[in-house]
């Protein structure tokens, strides 16, 4: 439970967004050159951190936009938000 | 040797005022080698030792556990046990723990109070009703009780539901597996601590793992808060820090850990004597030997260790409840918890070697793992005595996400995950 400073609305309840799950898992560029293995680790292998993670999550009753986020997940604190596209931050 | 616990050691206890009751198990220093050591002192794990010890004839194993024993998710789950699965890997792989559970009690002498009261689960929409007639079928073809009832016949069953064709999400009939039921959960863990414990094996608690030692493809041990532990076989059962642990060994899971709510209520006298769970509004209420009603909420949908969760699923949960139960409108809540429950992409479980040898995880329970508590202990300790799976873990490996061969009990599990 925690709020969530919107890059475009600004700090809403956590209810008012969904989680994306782990944030910069790049789609394959080439589908049919991946092995088993390969398409394993793209749909299903996690990190899953306890502690700060990059996660994207969409303002899904609000603006509806997706941003990234980098949350410890061992407390919920929120260090940085920042919008797709843009690279993780030096935490 | 353990003294036996029976109704005449009660009363000569008694005596001297419940004072002199023999240790349930000891408190040992850890030793320098082990010939197989479980991470994480829950249910599964101290089960996993108990059947290494009694069916492999293992002698040298520790449980080391961070906390205390049964202090996570086996002492915050909501002591559901049922066996009501759709695919056939899923229904054998829990009709076996609940094989196991009938005769617990017995087996450990001691009291885990077991009570095969049924479970229900409802029905609300007309999907809701094709998908349970559908895993009704499938469960009796594997030999699982299970019925379809109408909505006068769950209501006959469950008299204080409210069964009013006119509320949001009505009842249209359910799904009654009487086999099925509810457990003491410290006890379970308590009694397969003991039981373990008088095999020899050594329950290490506030003893938290820090790194696992490789070496090339196999393991040496642990490095624990207690020191470097060796050992040729680690099973780790460490549920929601399950990815940790991996990532430890340089292993990747197909996990996400999310907060689990449940709550209880103030007690009250007998109303409920079964269990009713309702997939479309995720709510689901029995009522325990103490006379609190335990209600289950649902997960959070972002990864979290955080062991609370959001108000705003415990509030949908409580309207759903209410709507359910009109007359548990003025009841009080007592406590609310939270458990991270490692969830995988099929909701099925792993109990599986990996690819470094010696290492054997058991994981991704999600939020249903105490139910398979004995079965799951009983077929890792068969996967690490003899470093491949039993058959009927066989289909529950870490290499189906892989092959694609999952066991996908979304939704079709008679819950929501």
């Amino acid at each position: 439970m925690f709020l969530i400073n919107c890059p475009y609305c600004g700090e809403r309840d956590q209810s008012e967004f969904v989680s994306g799950g782990e944030a910069h898992i790049a789609r394959p560029k080439q589908p049919t050159e991946l092995n088993d293995d390969q398409w394993a680790e793209y749909l299903f292998m996690r990190k899953n951190i306890k502690g700060i993670q990059f996660e994207r999550w969409n303002h899904a009753h609000g603006c509806r936009k997706w941003f990234n986020v980098a949350r410890d997940t061992s407390n919920d604190k929120i260090e940085k938000i920042y919008k797709m596209g843009e690279q993780p931050p030096k935490l | 040797m353990k003294n036996k616990y029976s109704i005449f050691s009660l009363i000569k206890n008694a005596f001297s005022n419940h004072e002199n009751w023999q240790r349930a198990w000891r408190d040992p220093e850890p030793k320098k080698e082990y010939d197989a050591v479980i991470v994480g002192g829950g249910g599964h794990g101290l089960a996993t030792a108990y059947y290494l010890a009694k069916k492999h004839n293992l002698t040298k194993i520790a449980v080391v556990e961070k906390g205390w024993i049964g202090g996570g998710n086996t002492g915050r789950n909501t002591t559901i046990i049922r066996s009501n699965y759709l695919w056939d890997a899923s229904a054998g792989l829990y009709d076996h723990a609940l094989k196991i559970w009938e005769g617990l009690s017995q087996e450990l002498n001691y009291n885990v109070m077991f009570s095969q009261r049924g479970v229900m689960n409802l029905a609300h929409n007309l999907q809701d009703v094709r998908d349970l007639k559908r895993r009704t079928h499938a469960n009796r073809l594997n030999g699982i009780d299970a019925v379809w009832l109408e909505t006068d016949e769950v209501k006959k069953f469950c008299p204080i539901i409210n069964t009013s064709q006119d509320i949001r999400y009505p009842v249209l009939g359910g799904t009654l597996q009487k086999r099925a039921g509810t457990a003491r959960h410290d006890a379970v863990a308590w009694g397969y601590a003991r039981g373990a414990d008088e095999m020899g094996v050594d329950i290490i608690q506030n003893c938290e793992v820090k790194g696992i030692k490789r070496n090339g493809d196999s393991v040496e041990g642990l490095e624990t808060t207690k020191g470097f532990i060796k050992t040729k076989k680690i099973g780790v059962v460490a549920a929601g820090h399950s990815s940790v642990i991996a990532n430890m060994a340089g292993l990747k899971l197909p996990l996400e850990s999310k907060p689990l709510q449940a709550l209880v209520s103030e007690p009250v006298k007998p109303i409920i004597d079964t269990v009713v769970m309702s997939n479309a509004v995720h709510a689901y209420v029995s009522q325990s030997d103490k006379g609190e009603l335990v209600i289950g909420a649902g997960t959070d949908s972002y990864v979290s260790y955080t062991q609370k969760g959001s108000f705003n699923i415990v509030e949908e949960t409580l309207k759903a409840i209410l709507e359910l139960y009109p007359i548990f409108s003025r009841m009080k809540m007592l406590r609310q918890w939270g458990g991270i429950v490692d969830i995988c992409p099929d909701a099925s479980p792993i109990i599986s070697k990996t690819s470094i040898k010696g290492l054997y995880f058991n994981c991704g329970w999600g939020t249903g793992g105490f139910k398979a508590t004995p079965g799951s202990g009983d077929l890792f300790a068969h996967t690490i005595a003899n470093d491949e799976p039993h058959k009927l873990n066989a289909a529950f490996n870490i290499n189906r996400f892989v092959s694609g061969d999952l066991v996908d009990e979304h939704g079709a599990a008679a819950v929501a995950h």
